[in-house]
Parts: structure tokens; C-alpha cells; sequence
């Protein structure tokens, strides 16, 4: 069964039509690309697919089990965690407790008044493996918010982690960042995908991440799927490369 | 070292505070005095578990401060003379009426918050303020005082003896704030933090934003209930006031004038508080736009309040 399969969602605001009719299934242990020019409506597919936005036609269905309806925080219960384009953390408290808050919500103790010494050891444990996993452990008790981009974006990719997934979306994991730090994530993403099997759909702009990684690629142009293929496939397609990369290499 | 820091800072407030009625008399004040902080500083640091630690404005608590207020006046007064007893109606009265009202408007954030939580405030204090056969009206509920608690084997008397009342009151206080500290300490009171620090990442994380903030709204007033009702004890009297906007105004300004992110913080904006509204009271009736110009210093040149000041020196 497929992990995720939107069907023929849409999105109006208004008069403006953000998404038309677009349609995609994700395998379990996929990493599939959400690629297109500027306003072609990939943040806004994200974003109805993680509940943050309301289609206003079509469907969500997640692992078998329509979630159209469902409010944000029911869809992370049931397995889906993001990032954010712009990346959100708590900017003024430390790595540590950034990762340790999501640690214990995604175990369910978000209500728990009091944590036995065996649980706090778990919690903490975890923790740290997630900070050697980003690379953050020798940046843990420094605030979020005084750290770099990269960190931010590492700190925000572990925190999504830290809620083990099973599909895990990223919106421009490499936005703004420079050669180096667009390096790293690109390892991290790739290492998360290979070795830990993980389900993952992004938003990328940067061409050299998306045909690195991708199992697959879905092209959105003006809010309408334009292509949809292999990265070798989505090279040689003709209007893909009229409307998109054609005007990247120019 | 940091926490070591806040062990010694945590022991040092609790012996000033024990030793109040005493060092107090010293400065040339007096024992209500120190109630009165206390009372101001329990009000203050429950708004502020809403306010500092889960970053959400509410300009309404004067509500339940004063529904706690009036609680224990017109228990003791129709129904039963005893203090505890009262205390308990109290703030089971405001914690429903908070429940009941933060569930209608947990949806709202910022200013939209903060302006309904001014109307309802404002609701309750016409009600008290027209319904002059039982709460009084605008002469306030009087003939009544607060009961000796008779604990079996002996009596405080907190009717005539101020000291005794204002160790009642510290114990009160003692415990009401160590259960909001638990409470921050917990993975809840984290969830609150991550909230306060980002609303769109906690709701992504799987929060449900909108029942922790109820939840956090609810505990706040508890507590504020709780200080309303020995408020009311204190004065012997309750009026209108005690539930009118201008109070909330007060705790809020509490709250930043100490120090909104510090858990003391609100503390020692109340002490400032009930100083300030106490000496200069006596020599100028516009104490309050002292207070105003206090206030408004300390929030130009040092936003994190009067303890933001200390602690950066001790850092520094």
C-alpha cells in the first residue's frame, strides 16, 4: 500500500488558483522532489498535505486512512512531521531543550507533570543521540537562536526526526544556505534516506540537491503537475525543460 | 554553577520573606504591608505563568481575582464562618468561571486575547457593581472578617494578630508557588514554553496549542483566585475594584516591571508596587503616574524588568 496518495487536490484563494488538480503517490522509503519556479504552488501543496492549509477540493489519504479533515496536530500523531521554509525552532532555548521538547511529545508525556528517573534517563539519551545525528552535540546548551542558519535548519531537521516519522517533509532544507552548509544537509537528507529507510518528500530549489537525492521528481508549474518521473526522465523531458530548467540555465 | 546560583537566590528570597514582618518594621513599614506583597506577588506570578511562560497576554485576571475575592467575603458572610472553607469557594468559583470563558476564547492570540479578556472582566465588575443586595454594590461587601482557623488541637488567631495571618498567607504562598514551579519544571510545563517560543513549531510538533493554552489559562487563574480571596481576607472587605480593569493593568504591570521571564521577576515588581502605592500614596494622591514613569523606564532602557537588571549584573 502506497504511504501517502493525494488525489486531485486543489486550492483557491479567492480568484487565485495556487494548486489545480494535482495528483501524487508516495512509496514508503521514497524520497520524492517537489521541484518548480517560484509561486508554482509547492509550498501550498505542503502545506495541505501537513494540515497546516485546507484544500478546498480533493484528498488526503495517509497509510490508508483519509486525513483531509484532520487537524495539524492529529496528522504529526499519526506519523507526518515537517520543516518549514523558513525555520521555525524556539530561538531562545538550547538545542537540548528544543530536541527534548519534541522528544517527550512525541512519546506522549506532553501532559506528564512528573518524569521517573528511568524515563528522564531515556529521554536524555535519546536526545543526545539525536544532537550527534545533526552534528549539533557540541553546540547543546547554546541558545537556538544564536546559532547559524545550517545549525537552525539542523536543529529543525532533528526535531522533526525526533517525532520518528514514517513520512518526513522538508520545504527547501537548503534554502539560503551557503556551498558547505548545503553540503551537510544534503549528506544529512541522504543518510536519513539510505541508511535509515526514512520516507521523505522536499522542496528543493537547488537542481544539484534534487537530482543528487530523488528517487523520483514531480514537477508543479502555475499550480498544475507539469511532469512527473526519474531525475533522468525529468532531464529529458522537453516541457520540463521550456518551463523550468531551460530558464535556469539561461 | 547555574543552578547552584538559583539554590542560593531560591534560599535567599525564602528567608527574606520569613523574616519580613521583622526587617520590615526596621524601613519604617508594617506588617499588612508585607501581606500585601505577598498577595500582589502571588496574583502577579499566576498571571505571569500565562504571560512569561506561555507567551499569552491575558488583560482580564482582575475577573477572577475578584470573583475569588467576593467568593470568600460572601461565604463567610451568608454561608459559613469558616476561612478555609472559604478560600476553597473562591477559587472554585473563578477556576469555573475561568474554564468556562478561556474556553471560548482559546482560539484568540494577541491583542484579540488580550481585548476580550478586558470585556469579560469587564462583566463581571458591572454585575458586582449593580447588584447591590448581595455584593454590596459600589460600597462594597463589609460585615464580615475573616475566621480564626481552628486547626483541633490549636487556633491561629488571624482575626487580631497580623503576624499569624501573614504566616498564613507566606504558607499559602509557599505552596501555591511551589506547584507552579513543579508544573514549569514538567514536560507540560515545557510544552508551554514551546509555545510561548513558537506556536507554528509546537503545533507541528503535535501540541495541541489551543488545549495547553487553556489548560495554562486555567492554572493561572486558579491561582489568582486564590490571591483574590486573600485579598479579600486582608482587607476584611471586598468592592467593585477588585475585579475592574485597572487591576488587571496592575498585575500586568507587575509582571513586567519585576521581570516577566524570571520566575521571581513578578515578586519584585509587587514589592515595588506596594511601596511605591504606600509612601508616595501618603505625600502625593498621583502616586500612579510615578509608578507610570517608573514603569515606563524600566521598559525602555531594560525590558526583561528589574530583575533582567540584577542578573545581568551578576553576570557581567
Amino acid at each position: 500500500m502506497s504511504l501517502l496518495r493525494v488525489e486531485n487536490v486543489s486550492k483557491h484563494f479567492g480568484s487565485l488558483i495556487a494548486v489545480d488538480n494535482v495528483s501524487m503517490t508516495v512509496e514508503p522509503g521514497e524520497l520524492r522532489a517537489v521541484i518548480g519556479p517560484n509561486g508554482a504552488g509547492k509550498t501550498t501543496f505542503f502545506n495541505m498535505i501537513s494540515g497546516f492549509l485546507n484544500q478546498t477540493s480533493g484528498k488526503i489519504v495517509f497509510d490508508g486512512e483519509d486525513i483531509s479533515s484532520l487537524w495539524p496536530a492529529r496528522r504529526v500523531w499519526r506519523g507526518i512531521a515537517r520543516t518549514f521554509q523558513i525555520t521555525e525552532v524556539f530561538p531562545e532555548l538550547s538545542v537540548r531543550e528544543n530536541l527534548r521538547i519534541a522528544v517527550e511529545v512525541a512519546s506522549g508525556y506532553r501532559l506528564h507533570l512528573w518524569q521517573s528517573r528511568n524515563i528522564d534517563g531515556e529521554v536524555k539519551a535519546r536526545v543526545v543521540d539525536l544532537l550527534e545525528m545533526g552534528g549539533l552535540a557540541d553546540k547543546a546548551d547554546r541558545l537556538v537562536g544564536e546559532l547559524s542558519h545550517g545549525d537552525q535548519r539542523s536543529t529543525e531537521i532533528m526535531m522533526a526526526l525526533a517525532l520518528k516519522p514514517r513520512l518526513l517533509l522538508l520545504d527547501e532544507p537548503t534554502a539560503g544556505m551557503g556551498d558547505q552548509e548545503t553540503y551537510e544537509i544534503t549528506q544529512l537528507i541522504r543518510k536519513l534516506h539510505r541508511d535509515q529507510k526514512h520516507s521523505i518528500v522536499l522542496i528543493e530549489h537547488d537542481m544539484r540537491v534534487v537530482f543528487h537525492l530523488a528517487d523520483r521528481i514531480m514537477v508543479l508549474a502555475e499550480g498544475k503537475m507539469l511532469a512527473e518521473g526519474t531525475p533522468k526522465e525529468i532531464a529529458a523531458n522537453e516541457t520540463v525543460q521550456a518551463a523550468y530548467l531551460g530558464k535556469a540555465a539561461a | 554553577m547555574e543552578t547552584l546560583n538559583r539554590q542560593t537566590a531560591n534560599i535567599i528570597v525564602w528567608l527574606l520573606l520569613l523574616a519580613m514582618p521583622f526587617w520590615i518594621k526596621a524601613l519604617g513599614g508594617y506588617t499588612e504591608l508585607c501581606t500585601q506583597v505577598l498577595v500582589y506577588a502571588l496574583a502577579a506570578m499566576a498571571l505571569n505563568f500565562l504571560l512569561g511562560f506561555t507567551g499569552v497576554l491575558s488583560f482580564g485576571h482582575a475577573a477572577y481575582f475578584g470573583l475569588g475575592a467576593y467568593g470568600v467575603a460572601m461565604t463567610i458572610k451568608y454561608l459559613v464562618a469558616s476561612t478555609p472553607l472559604a478560600l476553597l469557594v473562591g477559587i472554585v468559583v473563578g477556576t469555573i468561571a475561568a474554564a468556562i470563558i478561556g474556553w471560548l476564547i482559546v482560539n484568540l492570540r494577541g491583542v484579540y486575547f488580550a481585548m476580550v479578556t478586558i470585556a469579560f472582566g469587564q462583566v463581571f465588575y458591572f454585575i458586582t457593581f449593580r447588584w447591590n443586595n448581595v455584593t454590596g454594590g459600589d460600597d462594597g461587601l463589609t460585615g464580615w472578617s475573616r475566621v480564626p482557623i481552628d486547626l483541633g488541637f490549636t487556633r491561629i488567631d488571624i482575626l487580631h494578630n497580623p503576624t499569624a495571618f501573614y504566616y498564613v498567607v507566606l504558607a499559602i504562598f509557599a505552596v501555591a508557588v511551589g506547584i507552579m514551579a513543579f508544573l514549569l519544571r514538567s514536560p507540560f510545563g515545557r510544552t508551554l514554553l514551546a509555545i510561548r517560543e513558537n506556536e507554528r513549531r509546537a503545533r507541528f510538533l503535535g501540541i495541541p496549542v489551543e488545549r495547553h493554552i487553556w489548560l495554562s489559562f486555567l492554572i493561572s487563574c486558579l491561582f489568582v483566585s486564590l490571591a483574590g480571596g486573600l485579598y479579600a481576607l486582608l482587607n476584611n472587605f471586598v468592592d467593585p475594584r477588585a475585579l475592574r480593569w485597572d487591576m488587571s493593568g496592575n498585575f500586568v504591570i507587575i509582571a513586567v516591571l519585576g521581570g516577566m521571564r524570571s520566575f521571581w521577576g513578578p515578586m519584585i515588581g509587587a514589592a515595588i508596587f506596594v511601596v511605591l502605592q504606600d509612601y508616595v500614596s501618603s505625600m502625593t494622591e498621583n502616586w500612579m503616574s510615578f509608578l507610570g514613569l517608573f514603569f515606563v523606564l524600566i521598559v525602555l532602557f531594560f525590558p526583561r524588568g528589574v530583575l533582567g537588571i540584577l542578573r545581568r549584573k551578576s553576570l557581567s
